[in-house]
C-alpha cells in the first residue's frame, strides 16, 4: 500500500534534485568572502532542516501510535527517525567540512546550531539500542513511541538552551539564512529545501514499502507452513 | 492518586533506609569523582567555570546511578508485577518514583556540595548559596521528572545499564547548560549572578515541559 505513487514521487525527486544541483553550481552566485566553499550551504542547511523535521515527525507518528494503537504508525515513526539519523550523519560531515573551510577548524563550539544538532543526533542514536533490546513487539512499539515523543519535545528546548548559552558573546552567526540573502541565493536555498524534502519522502516511502513487503512475506510464509 | 503515590513513596523510602543502596553509593561516587578531577586537572582549588563544570557534571553522573537503580528492587524481586496488577494509576507510580529521586538527589547534594567546597572550591561557598540552592532545587525537579521516565523506559530492555546513561545524559544537556552558566559567576566569588532570571526561566521551562511529557506518556509504559 505504500508503493502507491512511488513512481511519480521518485521521478519528481530525481528532477527536482537535478535542478537543485544545477542551480547550486551554475545559478547561485559566488559568495563574496567565502567563495566556492559557501555552496555547501545549499546542501548542509536544507539537510539539517529536513532531518530535524523528520525527528519531529517521528514524534508525531509516535503520538498517533499511542493514541490509536495502530502498529503501522510505529513503523512510520521508526523509518522517519532512521532516515533522519542518516541525513544527520551527512549534516555533521558537511558541517565539519564547511567549518574547516570557513573558519579553519573541523569543529567549532561557538556555532550554536551545529552544537545543538550534535546533541540531538547523539540522543537519537540511542533509539536503536533502546528499540532493539526490547523483544516483545508490542512493547517495543510502545516504548519506541514514548522515546520518540520525549525526544521530539527535547529538540526545541535544546536549541533554545544552546542558543542562549552562546548569545552572551556571539551574535547570531548564521544570519545569512535570514533576510540578508540575495534573491538568487534564496531561491536556490528554497529549491534545496524542496529537493531534500522530496528525497526524504521518497526514501521514506521506499523503506516503508520494503518493510511492509517483508512483513507480508513473513506472514504468508507462516501461513504456508501452517497449512503444509 | 496522591495517596497511592505517597504509599509507593513510603515503600521506596523504607527500602532505601533499610538497604542504604542508592544514596550512599551516589554520595561516595561524587567524592571519588572529585578526587579524580583533582588528579586529572592537577589543581588544588577550582573557581569560576571550571568549578561549576566539575560540580555539575559530577552531580549529573551521580544522578545516572540513582536513575538506573530506581526500578531495581521492583525488577529484581518481581515487585513490578505486583504494582502493575494492583489497580493503581500509572501516573501515581511516576509521581512516587520522581519524588523519591528528587529526595535522593537533595540528600546527595547536602553532602556533595559541602564536600566539593572543602575538597576543591577556592572561594568561600556561603555567599554562593542564595543562588546555588534555587538552581539545585530546580535542576533536581527536572532531573527527577526525566529520570523517572528514562528509568521506566530502560527497565524492560535487555541492556538497561547501558541505555540509562546513553539516554539520560543527552537529555540533560539543557539543564547542564543553564545550571553551569548560572553558578559560574557565584563560584568565582562574585556576589551577582549574570542573567539569573533568564537561566532560572529556562530551568523552569525545562521542568514544566518534561513533567508534562512524563505525565502524558508514562501511562503507556509498564502497561501490560
Amino acid at each position: 500500500m505504500y508503493s502507491k505513487g512511488l513512481k511519480p514521487v521518485s521521478i519528481a525527486t530525481v528532477v527536482v534534485v537535478a535542478i537543485w544541483l544545477a542551480m547550486v553550481f551554475f545559478y547561485a552566485p559566488l559568495d563574496a568572502d567565502q567563495g566556492f566553499v559557501q555552496k555547501i550551504f545549499y546542501v548542509h542547511v536544507p539537510l539539517a532542516i529536513v532531518a530535524l523535521c523528520g525527528f519531529v515527525a517521528g514524534g508525531i507518528f509516535g503520538l498517533l501510535h499511542l493514541r490509536s494503537r495502530d502498529r503501522s504508525y510505529d513503523m512510520k515513526s521508526y523509518v522517519a527517525i532512521h532516515m533522519s539519523i542518516i541525513f544527520g550523519c551527512v549534516v555533521l560531515i558537511t558541517g565539519a567540512i564547511w567549518a574547516k573551510a570557513a573558519w579553519g577548524h573541523w569543529w567549532v563550539w561557538d556555532e550554536p546550531v551545529l552544537v545543538s544538532f550534535l546533541v540531538v543526533f547523539l540522543l537519537y542514536c540511542v533509539y536503536y539500542p533502546l528499540r532493539f533490546s526490547i523483544e516483545d513487539p508490542d512493547r517495543q512499539a510502545r516504548y519506541s513511541s514514548v522515546f520518540a515523543i520525549a525526544a521530539g519535545a527535547f529538540v526545541p528546548i535544546n536549541f533554545a538552551a544552546v542558543r542562549m548559552a552562546e548569545s552572551f558573546t556571539h551574535p547570531r552567526v548564521l544570519s545569512q539564512t535570514g533576510g540578508s540573502m540575495p534573491g538568487e541565493m534564496r531561491l536556490t536555498f528554497f529549491v534545496g529545501i524542496l529537493a531534500v524534502t522530496l528525497l526524504f519522502v521518497t526514501l521514506w516511502k521506499f523503506e516503508m514499502t520494503s518493510k511492509n513487503a517483508s512483513m507480508q512475506l513473513k506472514r504468508l510464509r507462516r501461513r504456508l507452513e501452517a497449512t503444509a | 492518586m496522591i495517596r497511592t503515590a505517597a504509599a509507593i513513596l513510603r515503600k521506596d523510602l523504607a527500602i532505601e533506609l533499610r538497604t542504604k543502596e542508592s544514596v550512599p553509593a551516589m554520595t561516595l561516587f561524587t567524592v571519588v569523582v572529585f578526587v579524580l578531577f583533582h588528579f586529572g586537572l592537577d589543581r588544588d582549588s577550582l573557581d569560576g567555570e571550571l568549578a561549576s563544570g566539575v560540580l555539575w557534571v559530577t552531580l549529573l553522573l551521580a544522578a545516572v546511578i540513582g536513575v538506573s537503580r530506581l526500578f531495581a528492587t521492583e525488577r529484581e524481586q518481581g515487585g513490578l508485577d505486583g504494582l502493575l496488577l494492583a489497580p493503581v494509576d500509572r501516573t501515581a507510580l511516576w509521581l512516587a518514583k520522581a519524588t523519591a529521586l528528587f529526595l535522593y538527589l537533595t540528600v546527595l547534594e547536602l553532602v556533595a556540595v559541602p564536600a566539593f567546597a572543602v575538597l576543591m572550591l577556592g572561594p568561600d561557598l556561603l555567599p554562593a548559596l542564595p543562588v546555588l540552592i534555587p538552581v539545585l532545587l530546580l535542576a533536581n525537579v527536572g532531573l527527577a521528572a526525566i529520570g523517572a521516565l528514562v528509568s521506566a523506559l530502560a527497565v524492560e530492555t535487555r541492556a538497561r545499564e547501558l541505555i540509562v546513561p546513553l539516554l539520560l545524559l543527552p537529555l540533560v544537556v539543557p539543564l547542564l547548560i543553564a545550571s553551569a552558566s548560572v553558578t559560574e559567576p557565584v563560584l568565582r566569588g562574585s556576589q551577582q549572578a549574570e542573567d539569573l532570571g533568564r537561566w532560572l526561566g529556562l530551568l523552569s521551562l525545562y521542568d514544566v515541559v518534561f513533567v508534562l511529557i512524563a505525565i502524558a506518556v508514562f501511562d503507556f509504559l509498564l502497561d501490560d
